[in-house]
């Protein structure tokens, strides 16, 4: 069984990755990958992807029309809740 | 009735400034970005504070304050344009209702941000969207398991991943994947707050997050092997 040597730990060290990526270390710093290129890839790839997702995803703006539907919206909260909805 | 219509300017525009019912917000000439200076704490909580004892037009200020974020939020969240902005709608609503009930423990944006998503998964849960399997979770299926993703990086993913791919692949995960990812790995939030949020374990936002991008990866992987396959 030497020989699944390695690739026991590859496995073991992959289902330990949802933990390991959960605690805000360093995952390249891990025993393992110091000296697996196959996970060392595996996990780059999943942090490219992360970092993908998070450039895909800019701040945009509403469209302009979005307060004037959420004002109606309060307005008749607050007409449906008996109060006359007049600015103080 | 003529008058019934809230007298609130548009946020983002300078409200012909003196005019206006007297608030205390000094910088209002800049519209809506109050982020940077430091000035800007104070305004916002004074702002908030007027918006606690009912003030529309600072109400609108905090919108114009934040709408980004939750508006962003939202869009990522469910990625749909029209539902992103009814869920907005329902955000601020909510937050209208609720705010004289923020007491200050967290900060209002954090608190904001928490409402928004609990409204999200609101309506992710009326509509039955499965935050699915938040337990099936616990014990992959046998095609889920780690070991089919095991080794390989035959992507070349790093580096040159093709944004329409992955927007896709995010769009078709599964929506409690989505979620989870989107909490996690764009807004930055912490396994034990998603927990929070979610109501479920730790380990279960761990492993879905993982589950997650397993998935984003075969998606990116296998697109291009279909296209290739035309
Ligand atoms: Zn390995």
């Amino acid at each position: 069984m030497t020989d699944t040597n390695h690739k026991m730990n590859c496995e073991e060290f992959q289902s330990q990755l949802p933990e390991l990526i959960g605690t805000g270390e360093r995952i390249s710093d891990h025993p393992h990958l110091q000296s697996c290129e196959l996970c060392s890839a595996f996990v780059a790839e999943l942090e490219a992807i992360a970092e993908a997702a998070r450039q895909l995803f800019p701040i945009v703006e509403p469209p302009d029309e979005l307060w004037e539907h959420i004002e109606m919206a309060i307005q008749k909260e607050q007409n449906s809740a008996g109060q006359s909805g007049r600015p103080m | 009735m003529t008058s019934s219509r809230l007298e609130t300017p548009p946020p983002d525009h300078n409200p012909s400034a003196t005019s206006r019912i007297a608030t205390p917000i000094e910088n209002t000439s800049n519209s809506g970005d109050f982020k940077s200076a430091g000035v800007s704490n104070a305004t916002e909580a004074e702002t908030l504070a007027l918006a606690q004892t009912g003030d529309h037009y600072a109400f609108a200020q905090l919108y114009s304050l934040h709408k980004r974020r939750i508006y962003s939020l939202c869009l990522r969240m469910v990625g749909n344009v029209a539902e992103a902005e009814d869920l907005t709608q329902e955000a601020f609503l909510q937050l209208h209702r609720k705010i004289a009930t923020f007491r200050g423990d967290s900060a209002f944006s954090t608190w904001l941000h928490r409402l928004a998503i609990n409204v999200v998964l609101m309506r992710l849960r009326r509509k039955g969207l499965s935050l699915i399997s938040l337990d099936e979770a616990m014990e992959p299926a046998p095609e889920e398991r780690p070991g089919r993703s095991f080794g390989a990086p035959d992507l070349n993913l790093t580096g040159s991943i093709d944004r329409l791919a992955l927007e896709r692949a995010i769009a078709n995960l599964p929506a409690g994947y989505r979620l989870i990812f989107v909490l996690h790995d764009i807004e930055g939030y912490e396994h034990n707050e998603i927990a929070t949020m979610l109501d479920c374990s730790i380990g279960n936002s761990k492993s879905q997050l993982h589950k997650a991008r397993l998935k984003l990866r075969d998606a990116l992987r296998t697109y291009p092997r279909q296209e290739a396959r035309r």
